[in-house]
C-alpha cells in the first residue's frame, strides 16, 4: 500500500511536471500574444516523432538537442507566416488557425509515420533501474525525465525573474496590451516567444516519447487535458498552471491505480436489476474513469471558482 | 429629498496602489453635475465605480437612496442609471437604427423575447424613430454605425445612453475630439436630452463645463478637493493651483 | 475575441428589406430541396442529399452560437449526439410498446434531448465568453464523449445502439424504408428548422445576440445580462442540434459514440466556418461543400483529411468570412455593373493558381505513396494525366509547379487586388456600398 502511494506520487509528480512543461509554454504564449495555441500539443507530438526519427538515425542525445530546435524553428515560421497574417482578423481567427494547424499536423504525422506506435526506445545509457522501492524497480529514465523537467523549470524561473526578457514576459502576463506600447520589436518578440514555447513542448515530447507511447494520436489525447490544466489553474497564471499541472498529474496517476468502485465498497447490486445506468455507475472502477477526472475537475472548478484557482485576468 | 448619486468615503485600490481615496460626492436630483480634474486623477475610475464596472474597496455608493456598491452593471442600469463611454462604444456592425432599437428593447419590456418579430413592435419603432430624430441622425438610419463620422458616432453614443429612459445619465467626455461647431451642437443636444434628468459629465473642455453645469466637482489624485457652483469653483484658490491655471480652452 | 465575428456584417445584411430578392431566395431554397432528388435520381445522390440536409441543420444550429452570438464551441456535437441517442431509444421504445408516434415526430425527441442538456450544461458553460468558453466546451465535450464509453447500457459502448425506422407506425402510407422518403423527411425538417432559426434572428433575443457578439460591455449598459443572452442562445443551438442528431440516427439507424465526439464537433465547425459565419445561408453552403468533399475526396485520395485541413487553414487565413462572404463581396459590383472590371483579372489568376494547387497535390500524393510503401506501383491521376509516384520526373513536376506556381500566382493575385480596388471605387462612385 505504501509502495503504491510512493510510486504513484513519483509518477504523478512526473506527469505533472510534464504537463507543466507544456502548459507553461502555452500560458506564456497566451499571455503575450492573446492567442491560445490549440496546436501546442501537436508541437509536443512533433517533438516526440522528430526525437524518435533522429534517435534512429543518429542517437538519443543529439535528438534531445536537434528535435526541439527544429520544432522551435517550425513554431517561429508558424508565427511569422501564419499567425501574423491572421492577427488582424482577431483572436477567433488565430485560435481557428491553430485548430486547423493541429488537425493538419496530425494528418501529416499519420501520413509519414502511420497510425501505429513507434518503437522509441529509452537510450541505453539510462536503461537501468535507479532504485528499488519495496519490491518495484523505479527506472532511471524516469528520474532523468524528472531531472530535465526540474532543470527547465528552474531555468524558466531564472529567466522570468532575472532577465530583461523575463521582465517583459511577466508584465505581459497581467498587462498584455502594455507590451505593445513598450516600444519593443513586438513582431520579433512574438516570434521568439512562440518559438521558445513550442520548443519547450517539443522537449517534453522528446523525453516523454520513450516513456509514454509515441503515436499519432498523442496530441489529440493530451491536448484537451492541457487546456483543462490552464483553465483550472487560471488563464494567464504561471503559478496556477504549475499547481493545476501537479494536481491533475497526481489525481490521474492515483486514479489509474485504484480499482475501487461503488461495487467494491458496498457490494454488488442485486443481479435481478438488469444492465442499466445504475449498474454502469455502480460497477465502474476509479481506474476506468481516470481519463475523465480532469474534465470533472474542470466542471467543479467552473462552478465554484470560475476564474480558475489562481486566475487574475478576464479574457 | 434623496440625492440621485451619493458616494461616501469611497476607496479603490488596485493591489497596493490607491487610486481613489476617501471620495465624497453628492449629486442632487435633476442637477447637472460636472467632474473635472487633471489627467490621471481618477475620473474614469470614479465613473466605473458608480456604473458597476469595478467594485469599491470600501465605502458606500447610493443611487436614488439605494445602495448599488457591488452590483453588476446591468443591475445598476435597470435601476435607472445609464452611461456613455470615453472611447466610442457603439455596435459597429449594426445600423444606426438597430443600435438605438437595441437600447430601447429592455425599457419597452421586451427583454429576452424570442417569440415576437422585432420589426412588428410599434412602440419600439416609435421610440426608436423619436430618439433618432432627437439626435438628428434619422437621415443616417441605415448606415452601419462603424461608418459614421466621429462626431456622428459620439452623438449616437449619447442617443444609446438616453434611449432606455434612464433618469441618471453619465457622460464620459462626450465632446472629446470634436471641433468647436460639433461641440456646440453636442452641448445643445445634451442640454435638450437631459431636461428633467440628472446629468453627471466628465469633461476637459471648460467652456462646456461652465456653460452646462449647475455644480462642479474637482477631482485630484483620487480625492474631491472642491465641490460647488461654477462661480465658487472659479474663485477657489485650491482649484486654481491644482488645475484651472494650466487649462486653456 | 470578437473582432472576427464582429467585423462581418450582421447576418441579414442591411435592414431586412422584404424585397423580391428575399422571397425569391427562400423560394429557390425550398424548390431546390423539393426538386433535387427528382433531377438526380440515383440512390447515391439521395443518400448524399440526405447527408447534406442533416449537416445543414447541424451547421445552422452551430452558427446560432458562432456567427450570431460570437461563441466558439468545440463541443457542439454533444447535443447532436445526445439527440441521436435519445431518438434511437425513443424509436425502440415506440416500436416495442406499439406507441402511436410516427417517424416524422421523432426529430422532436432529439430536439427535446438537445434542449434539456443545453439547459442543464449551458448555464455554467456560458458564464464566460471567448477563449474560456471555447475551452470549457472542449472539456465538456470530452467529458460526455468519454462518459459514453463508460455508461454502456445507455450508449451501447463502442458498437452503439441500433434501431429500425420501419418499425414505427406508418404515416400516410409511408414507412420510410426507402432512402427517398428519408430524404424528404430530412428536407421537411431542414426547411422548418431553417425558417425557425431565421425567424429567431428577427426577434428581440436574436438582435441582442448580435449585440452581445459585437460589444458585450455595451450590452450591460442597455439593461441586458450578457450571460442570460448567451445562455438562451446556447439552449436554442442545442435544440436544433438535437433535431439534426435525431435525423442522423433515423438515416443511419444507429447512434454511437462517434456522434458525440471531438471529430464530429470539428466537422461542424469546419462546415460552418468554411461556408461563412456572417450570412444566414453560409452554414448551408458550408454543409454542402464539406459533405461533398468528405464523400468525393475520400474516393480519390487516401489523405483527403489533410486536404480538408489545408482548405480550412486557407479559408481562415485568406477568406475568414467564408465562401458566403466571398460571394456576397461581389454584390456591390454586380449592382453597380462594375463586375466586368474584375473578371479579366480573375481569369488571369486562375491558371497559375490551379497549377500551384496541382503542384501541392502532387507533392502530397507522392509523399503519401512513399510513406504507405506503395510508391512503386502508385499512379496519381491529375486531370486524367497519370503521374508515376516513383518517377523523378513527377518530383520535378511537383517542385516546379509548386514553387513556380506560387510566385506566378502571387503576382496575378496582386493584379486581382488592384482590379478589385478599381471596381469597388467605381461602384462606390455610383452609390453602391454594399
Amino acid at each position: 500500500m505504501l509502495e503504491l502511494i510512493v510510486i504513484s506520487t513519483l509518477n504523478g509528480v512526473l506527469f505533472g511536471m510534464l504537463l507543466f512543461l507544456l502548459s507553461s509554454g502555452l500560458t506564456v504564449i497566451f499571455s503575450m500574444m492573446g492567442v491560445l495555441n490549440f496546436a501546442h500539443a501537436s508541437f509536443y507530438m512533433l517533438g516526440a516523432f522528430f526525437g524518435y526519427q533522429i534517435s534512429k538515425w543518429i542517437g538519443f542525445w543529439p535528438a534531445l538537442i536537434f528535435a526541439p530546435l527544429l520544432v522551435g524553428a517550425l513554431g517561429m515560421a508558424v508565427e511569422r507566416y501564419g499567425l501574423r497574417q491572421t492577427h488582424k482578423h482577431g483572436h477567433v481567427a488565430e485560435l481557428l488557425l491553430t485548430f486547423g494547424l493541429a488537425f493538419a499536423i496530425e494528418q501529416v504525422v499519420q501520413m509519414i509515420w502511420g497510425k501505429l506506435p513507434m518503437d522509441y526506445r529509452v537510450p541505453a545509457l539510462l536503461d537501468f533501474p535507479a532504485f528499488t522501492i519495496f519490491s518495484t524497480n523505479y527506472p532511471a529514465y524516469k528520474m532523468f525525465m524528472l531531472l530535465v523537467s526540474v532543470v527547465i523549470f528552474i531555468a524558466l524561473l531564472i529567466v522570468l525573474k532575472r532577465t530583461r526578457v523575463g521582465l517583459i514576459v511577466q508584465a505581459a502576463l497581467t498587462h498584455p496590451s502594455m507590451v505593445a506600447h513598450l516600444g519593443h520589436n513586438v513582431g520579433r518578440v512574438f516570434m521568439l516567444v512562440f518559438g521558445v514555447g513550442t520548443a519547450l513542448a517539443a522537449v517534453a515530447g522528446v523525453i516523454a516519447g520513450p516513456a509514454l507511447v509515441t503515436q499519432s494520436d498523442m496530441a489529440a489525447l493530451l491536448g484537451p487535458i492541457l487546456f483543462v490544466v490552464i483553465v483550472v489553474g487560471g488563464l494567464g497564471s504561471l503559478p496556477g498552471a504549475f499547481f493545476a499541472s501537479l494536481l491533475i498529474g497526481l489525481v490521474q496517476t492515483f486514479a489509474v491505480s485504484m480499482n475501487g468502485s461503488l461495487a467494491s465498497l458496498f457490494g454488488p447490486l442485486d443481479p435481478s436489476i438488469g444492465p442499466s445506468l445504475l449498474t454502469d455507475v455502480w460497477n465502474v472502477t476509479i481506474a476506468q474513469i481516470a481519463p475523465i477526472l480532469p474534465y470533472v475537475l474542470l466542471v467543479l472548478v467552473l462552478i465554484v471558482r470560475p476564474m480558475g484557482l489562481m486566475g487574475t485576468r478576464e479574457t | 429629498m434623496t440625492n440621485a448619486i451619493e458616494m461616501r468615503a469611497v476607496e479603490k485600490s488596485f493591489g497596493n496602489v490607491r487610486i481613489i481615496q476617501d471620495l465624497n460626492l453628492t449629486v442632487a436630483k435633476g442637477e447637472r453635475h460636472a467632474i473635472i480634474g487633471p489627467n490621471g486623477a481618477g475620473k474614469s475610475t470614479t465613473f466605473n465605480l458608480i456604473s458597476g464596472h469595478i467594485t469599491p474597496t470600501s465605502g458606500a455608493i447610493n443611487l436614488n437612496g439605494e445602495s448599488i456598491g457591488g452590483l453588476r452593471p446591468f443591475e445598476i442600469n435597470r435601476r435607472g442609471l445609464s452611461r456613455s463611454f470615453q472611447v466610442t462604444n457603439v455596435f459597429a456592425k449594426m445600423t444606426v437604427w438597430e443600435n438605438i432599437r437595441c437600447a430601447v428593447l429592455w425599457a419597452t419590456g421586451h427583454r429576452y423575447a424570442f417569440w415576437k418579430n422585432v420589426d412588428n413592435l410599434p412602440e419600439v419603432r416609435r421610440r426608436t424613430a423619436e430618439i433618432l430624430e432627437d439626435i438628428h441622425l434619422t437621415h443616417r438610419r441605415d448606415v452601419p454605425a462603424g461608418l459614421l463620422t466621429y462626431a456622428e458616432q459620439r452623438e449616437l453614443e449619447i442617443g444609446i445612453t438616453i434611449a432606455g429612459g434612464a433618469n441618471v445619465i453619465m457622460l464620459d467626455e462626450p465632446t472629446a475630439g470634436m471641433s468647436n461647431t460639433e461641440t456646440d451642437r453636442a452641448v445643445a443636444l445634451i442640454r435638450r436630452l437631459t431636461e428633467g434628468r440628472t446629468l453627471v459629465i466628465v469633461e476637459h473642455d471648460m467652456s462646456v463645463v461652465f456653460g452646462l453645469a449647475d455644480r462642479i466637482s474637482v477631482l485630484v489624485y483620487g480625492n474631491i478637493i472642491a465641490s460647488g457652483t461654477p462661480e465658487e469653483i472659479r474663485g477657489n484658490p485650491k482649484v486654481k493651483e491644482a488645475y484651472l491655471g494650466e487649462e486653456d480652452h | 475575441m470578437t473582432e472576427l465575428t464582429s467585423r462581418a456584417p450582421s447576418p441579414t445584411g442591411s435592414a431586412p428589406a422584404r424585397n423580391i430578392g428575399f422571397y425569391a431566395a427562400w423560394g429557390l431554397f425550398i424548390l431546390a430541396v423539393i426538386l433535387l432528388p427528382l433531377i438526380f435520381r440515383s440512390g447515391g445522390s439521395h443518400t448524399t442529399f440526405s447527408l447534406i440536409g442533416i449537416a445543414a441543420i447541424f451547421a445552422l444550429s452551430y452558427n446560432i452560437l458562432l456567427g450570431q452570438t460570437g461563441l466558439l464551441s468545440f463541443g457542439h456535437a454533444v447535443y447532436y449526439g445526445l439527440g441521436g441517442f435519445l431518438a434511437v431509444h425513443g424509436m425502440n421504445a415506440i416500436a416495442a410498446h406499439g406507441l402511436p408516434v410516427p417517424l416524422p415526430f421523432v426529430p422532436l425527441i432529439g430536439g427535446f434531448a438537445g434542449l434539456v442538456f443545453a439547459v442543464v450544461i449551458g448555464w455554467v458553460s456560458t458564464q464566460r465568453a471567448g477563449t474560456v468558453f471555447a475551452m470549457i466546451s472542449l472539456g465538456i465535450g470530452e467529458l460526455v464523449a468519454s462518459s459514453s464509453l463508460i455508461l454502456r447500457s445507455f450508449f451501447g459502448g463502442e458498437a452503439g445502439i441500433t434501431t429500425n425506422r420501419t418499425d414505427l407506425p406508418a404515416l400516410f402510407g409511408f414507412n420510410f424504408g426507402p432512402q427517398i422518403q428519408v430524404y424528404y423527411l430530412i428536407g421537411f425538417w431542414l426547411v422548418l428548422s431553417a425558417i425557425a432559426m431565421y425567424a429567431l434572428t428577427r426577434t428581440p433575443l436574436g438582435r441582442m445576440c448580435n449585440a452581445v457578439r459585437d460589444n458585450p460591455e455595451r450590452v450591460q449598459f442597455i439593461g441586458y445580462d450578457p450571460h442570460v443572452i448567451r445562455y438562451l442562445s446556447f439552449c436554442f443551438a442545442g435544440f436544433f442540434a438535437g433535431i439534426a442528431g435525431a435525423l442522423a440516427a433515423i438515416n443511419f439507424e444507429i447512434a454511437n459514440a462517434a456522434y458525440l465526439g471531438a471529430v464530429q464537433s470539428g466537422i461542424v465547425l469546419f462546415a460552418t466556418f468554411i461556408g461563412g459565419i456572417s450570412y444566414f445561408f453560409g452554414p448551408i453552403l458550408g454543409a454542402v461543400v464539406v459533405t461533398m468533399l468528405q464523400l468525393e475526396l475520400s474516393d480519390i485520395t487516401t489523405v483527403w483529411q489533410l486536404y480538408f485541413g489545408i482548405i480550412f487553414i486557407g479559408i481562415v487565413m485568406f477568406a475568414p468570412g467564408g465562401l458566403a462572404s466571398l460571394l456576397m463581396m461581389h454584390r456591390p459590383l454586380v449592382r453597380a455593373g462594375t463586375l466586368p472590371m474584375v473578371l479579366p483579372a480573375y481569369l488571369v489568376a486562375i491558371v497559375p493558381t490551379i497549377l500551384f494547387a496541382c503542384g501541392v497535390i502532387l507533392t502530397i500524393e507522392v509523399l503519401a505513396a512513399y510513406s504507405q510503401g506503395t510508391a512503386a506501383s502508385s499512379t496519381i491521376r491529375l486531370f486524367r494525366i497519370p503521374f508515376e509516384a516513383a518517377n523523378p520526373m513527377t518530383w520535378l513536376a511537383a517542385a516546379v509547379l509548386t514553387i513556380g506556381g506560387f510566385f506566378v500566382a502571387r503576382m496575378t493575385w496582386r493584379g486581382v487586388t488592384a482590379a478589385w480596388d478599381r471596381a469597388m471605387m467605381a461602384a462606390r462612385e455610383r452609390g453602391y456600398h454594399a
